[in-house]
């Protein structure tokens, strides 16, 4: 296909050419074009359907506000885009781009039918339509409708890109490189602070780079814009930021920003991150956001070949590219005349100015006078006509009266709307700053700043070029004074020349009386009508906040950017009340969409969360254990031999320890030291045990309450001299045990000495436990007397094994003999190496975290967050043995006494002696009084432990059963997901040696 | 993100740090003798105002000291931060100036 729509100039350029393909058919372009430019050069219009009612959709606009034309860009490798604005994406050379909501072909669509069936989609269709029946929501009209009414399908794939993450912080951040933009970057970075500016387009400028007219320090505009990137390059201290969006404004000058590195390029490095999101904390900020222009509502106002009469002009100036060549015109605002005049000097034919201004006058109007363009005061466009491409308009003359009269029909190819300009307060807005109405030129603007930014240019409602480079100039002098630099005597750019912004108009435009046929879109993005937003005021909504939700304008991707005016003023209009008392919409970050890669950053795949390894955790791997998640650590599970089961192997590894002896890595063990004269004191208030009289080489189980008198977490405590604990916890309890202890050191008992250390990842900790256990290591320990009598459970020795210094504890956590050696980290695996030699003497295995499970449940061992859940007591454990009866105060003991925590009926820890030995509930299941409860009774508790006991050849469970303790030998019923509750007895909650003579063998 | 003083180290970005509720709320030095109304207030009562707010902030990744802070629940605002053992502010003196 040709390019016919090509003319020359613009900043494209042309020794460079790119083919690029847009739903499968091949166009040509150049480096510098946009997606949409291309497509317009090549005599294309037609971009996208409609949201709700299909309608063929051209190219609105220029830049980020586009609201129709979005589109899908693919590359290789799974690669897929979906929703970018045609006008944001740069051409490079193979660029598939694929429109998006259509069911067939972007020309013939069978959804178009939505079209005429406007009438049920109108506002609040999704409320009123699709109640009836019930279930047929989710079964019929969603589906249906996420079919019909949708933008573009996420990736299918998993993202192949990496994405980058950057803190910075700087005296003054600008954001928009337009001539305001410029203006304070350049003032700020003169005066010597640190500057970094921020413009989501691909070159610096702004609406400079459409500048035709304008002189800017007597040079042609975009000249000045090349010597201003020149300058500001020079400085070291300056930072520029092209193809990157400022897209929220946060805290304590805090912004967001997200750059495209790689996305127009043809052939990115793989070793370049696609996108890099900044975090910047900035001094002081200067808001150089521009403005977007506004569309002008009237029938067919949506139809490809109506654009924003900016949008025309850049197209034509920037990248040379003619809009169409027979063009009409409808403004209410004098900056139409300059394109009007751009199209006209390139070779269109202007059929008619339509200024909805009576007596139009200013530097445009006069221009295009002398040039003889068609100027009609006091006109309107009534409607415009043709389907895939607008073919004409309706013109209507405003009478003295106010009424307006059909005027005639003049054909066109392209009609360009100029309603005036909106500045663009998103950040300013987000920043938490007040906005002002001003009444006159009928549009918000920064009022109250509550952060430290400033606003400048069309941003601030600013339009005409030598007051923007003023206001630049002075916000970027300022900014830089506040961050603390004494600003040198530079002076303003002056500017002459340009055609400035001057009127607008918002709402619906004046219609003959009795209305028009046809649609006059407010919302393009989500298809949302003029009349949809006096229906929603019918209804009796009244502030725009409800409007906007039930008509949906505004809330499509782009956020109602060229909408939003036009809705408030239409609503304001049909409830009669002024403009800002219908109040204005939050403005929310991001300014346009962020990809969930460039927030995600590194953190994906292995990099979501740091993964936590024992220094045992390469031997478990060898030896081919299945590891489970225990919070960041990798634990080994179990150690399946060829061909055997999980269940088969947590059998073996079970009789093995109670047979011989098993090896456990128990490296995960939280741990903090206690160090200081008022130790034994700090852990007396800590925990429910008592300490003082703790004799050094000795063990004492410890039992931590909440203030609340709820169980937190539990652990084996050793005294290694009269000032020296090591406190041992649950696996990733430690943090939380450190900050709870940590709180009351610092902020209650501040009268103690002590000093707490993490020491969870200094110590490898080896669990030796069986029968055996003593047999084993016994060859490797030097310096400690193993024996019953000189080392009894519950003891800690210092000493070594295999030449390391360790600290052996004789404790048990499965009801064998046991000895858990704790040896520098380091050192772990050299260790266990050699203690797994001299364990093979004595056939036996190394067993993982199921199997310590079920021997800790045998025995009745509680794990603090599964057989309890932040509501349960000591007393509702049964473990009153753990509370010094003498201690005047510890952590939590007051609160066992409130009334509420000694009802008789709380749920409390019970074994359950299921009457089926091969019935293993589901940990969770409830406990209900009878095998059929009501449907809607309550339970009476739930299985919080649940194992098969290969030793005792049956199942063994542990529940919380309401007033379970004083229910003993009581029946109850398990529920089961496969069949009716199970009968179990209430018992003990021990299964195996209650005595526990196996433990102080 | 909020930047805030740690009374030890200076301004340090938000994810240092770790919230740890409502400020100056003592517990007694001899639990025993409060009565059940009292202690169910200390353990669950907490204000919820609209304005300055005294909390307690940890700088769990840095120096690990718990310290307090006087925060607008309105603006965000943090008016002031402060050691731990230290007086509580007057409020109506610190809320006149919480435009940063
Ligand atoms: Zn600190």
């Amino acid at each position: 296909m040709s390019d016919g729509f090509r003319i020359k100039g613009g900043r494209i350029d042309r020794a460079k050419p790119i083919s690029f393909s847009f739903d499968g058919t091949v166009y040509r372009g150049y480096e510098g074009d946009t997606l949409a430019s291309a497509l317009l050069a090549n005599g294309v219009h037609l971009m996208g359907r409609s949201f709700k009612y299909h309608r063929p959709r051209g190219v609105l606009a220029a830049g980020a506000e586009e609201p129709n034309a979005l589109v899908t860009v693919t590359r290789g490798g799974g690669r897929s885009t979906p929703n970018l604005r045609a006008t944001q994406v740069e051409l490079y050379e193979g660029l598939q781009a694929e429109s998006q909501n259509r069911f067939s072909s972007l020309g013939f669509d069978i959804g178009e039918i939505n079209d005429l069936a406007g009438p049920l989609l109108g506002a609040g269709f999704y409320y009123k339509t699709f109640m009836q029946p019930k279930g047929a929501w989710a079964k019929l009209y969603e589906p249906l409708i996420r079919r019909a009414a949708g933008l573009g399908e996420a990736p299918r794939h998993p993202d192949p890109d990496h994405y980058a993450n950057r803190f910075a912080h700087c005296d003054v951040l600008v954001a928009g490189g337009g001539p305001a933009g410029l203006a304070a970057a350049l003032a700020a970075a003169q005066s010597g602070a640190r500057v970094i500016l921020a413009d989501e387009q691909n070159e610096f400028g702004g609406s400079l780079l459409a500048e035709t007219t304008a002189t800017i320090d007597d040079q042609p505009a975009q000249d000045w814009v090349r010597a201003t990137i020149a300058a500001l390059n020079a400085m070291p201290h300056v930072t520029l930021l092209p193809r990157t969006t400022v897209f929220g404004y946060f805290q304590q000058n805090f912004l967001g920003l997200v750059e495209r590195v790689t996305d127009h390029q043809a052939a990115p490095p793989s070793a370049v991150a696609r996108e890099r999101l900044w975090q910047v904390r900035a001094k002081e900020v200067v808001l150089a956001t521009g403005a977007i222009e506004r569309p002008l509502v009237f029938a067919g106002n949506d139809r490809p070949g109506v654009m924003l009469a900016s949008a025309a002009r850049i197209f034509c100036n920037r990248y040379g590219v003619l809009v169409g060549r027979r063009v009409i015109l409808f403004t209410a605002d004098d900056s139409a005349y300059a394109a009007a005049l751009d199209l006209f000097r390139a070779g269109a034919t202007i059929m008619a100015i339509a200024d909805l201004r009576t007596n139009p006058t200013g530097p445009g109007v006069d221009a295009a006078r002398a040039a003889k363009l068609p100027v009609m005061p006091g006109t309107v466009i009534i409607a415009a006509h043709g389907r895939l491409r607008a073919d004409g308009v309706t013109l209507g003359a405003i009478g003295e009266d106010g009424a307006v009269r059909a005027a005639g029909d003049l054909p066109c190819d392209a009609l360009l709307m100029a309603g005036g300009f909106t500045p663009t307060v998103h950040l300013f807005s987000q920043s938490r700053g007040k906005l002002t109405y001003d009444e006159a030129r009928q549009m918000f603007i920064p009022g109250t700043s509550v952060q430290r930014e400033r606003s400048a240019g069309g941003a601030k409602g600013t339009f005409a070029l030598a007051a923007i480079l003023a206001e630049g100039h002075a916000a970027g002098r300022d900014a830089a004074q506040k961050a603390g630099f004494t600003s040198e005597a530079h002076v303003a750019p002056q500017a002459k020349g340009d055609i400035p912004v001057a009127g607008g108009f918002v709402g619906a435009v004046p219609q003959p009386k009795g209305g028009v046929k046809g649609k006059a879109f407010v919302d393009f993005q989500n298809d949302v009508k003029a009349t949809d937003i006096i229906a929603a005021t019918q209804e009796g909504f009244r502030s725009i906040e409800h409007v906007k939700r039930y008509t949906t304008t505004g809330m499509a991707t782009d956020q109602g950017k060229t909408s939003n005016m036009n809705a408030l003023a239409i609503a304001a209009d049909a409830l009669d009340r002024p403009l800002p008392q219908v109040g204005l919409t939050t403005f929310r970050m991001p300014y346009t969409p962020v990809t969930f890669g460039s927030i995600a950053g590194h953190a994906r795949g292995d990099l979501f969360d740091p993964v936590r390894q024992t220094p045992i955790h390469g031997w478990a791997d060898e030896q081919g254990a299945a590891f489970e998640n225990v919070g960041l650590w990798k634990r080994a599970w179990y150690f399946a031999k060829p061909g055997e089961t999980m269940h088969e192997a947590v059998v073996r590894e079970c009789m093995t320890v109670r047979r011989a002896a098993g090896l456990f890595d128990a490296s995960t063990l939280g741990k903090i030291e206690v160090v200081g004269p008022d130790a034994a004191e700090f852990l007396n208030r800590l925990y429910t045990n008592p300490f003082s009289k703790l004799e050094v080489g000795r063990c004492r189980y410890g039992l931590m309450l909440n203030e609340a008198g709820f169980v937190m977490d539990d652990g084996v405590i050793g005294r290694l001299a009269t000032d020296r604990f090591h406190v041992t916890m649950t696996t990733g309890g430690a943090p939380r045990v450190l900050a709870h202890m940590e709180d009351y050191l610092q902020t209650e008992f501040t009268d103690l000495k002590v000093w707490l250390t993490s020491t969870t990842e200094q110590w490898a900790v080896i669990a030796v436990q069986g029968p055996r256990a003593r047999a084993i290591i016994a060859p490797l320990v030097e310096g400690i007397d193993l024996s019953a009598e000189a080392m009894p459970h519950m003891s800690v020795k210092t000493g070594t094994i295999c030449g390391v210094e360790t600290r052996l504890f004789r404790v048990s956590f499965t009801g064998e003999l046991g000895f858990e050696i704790n040896v520098p980290s380091d050192y772990g695996r050299a260790v266990w190496d050699a203690v797994w030699a001299e364990a093979r003497k004595h056939d036996v295995c190394a067993y993982g975290t199921e199997a310590m499970h079920v021997l800790r449940a045998e025995k009745g061992y509680i794990i603090v967050g599964q057989d309890t859940d932040g509501t349960v007591t000591p007393a509702d454990l049964g473990m009153e043995w753990a509370i010094g009866k003498s201690k005047p105060d510890f952590v939590g003991k007051r609160s066992l006494s409130r009334s509420d925590l000694v009802k008789p009926n709380r749920p409390q820890l019970v074994g359950l002696r299921t009457a089926d030995p091969g019935f293993v509930p589901d940990m969770g299941a409830q406990i209900v009084p009878v095998a059929n409860p009501a449907p809607g009774s309550s339970a009476q508790g739930f299985v919080s432990s649940s194992y098969d006991s290969a030793v005792l050849g049956r199942s063994i469970v542990m529940g919380l059963v309401a007033g379970g303790r004083a229910r003993m030998a009581e029946t109850v019923f398990i529920t089961r997901l496969d069949g009716a509750a199970a009968p179990a007895t209430i018992v003990e909650p021990i299964f195996y040696d209650p005595d526990g003579e196996r433990l102080h063998g | 993100m909020l930047l805030i003083e740690c009374p030890y180290c200076g301004p340090r970005p938000e994810l240092e740090f770790r919230y740890g509720g409502e400020a100056h709320v003592a517990r007694a030095a001899d639990p025993a003798t409060v009565d059940d109304e009292h202690w169910t207030a200390f353990l669950f009562w907490r204000g919820n105002p609209k304005g300055l707010h005294f909390e307690r902030w940890r700088h769990a990744s840095g120096c690990g000291r718990f310290f307090n802070c006087a925060r607008d629940t309105v603006s965000d605002v943090i008016v002031k931060t402060y050691k731990a053992g230290e007086p509580k502010p007057d409020a109506a003196r610190l809320m006149t100036g919480t435009t940063p």
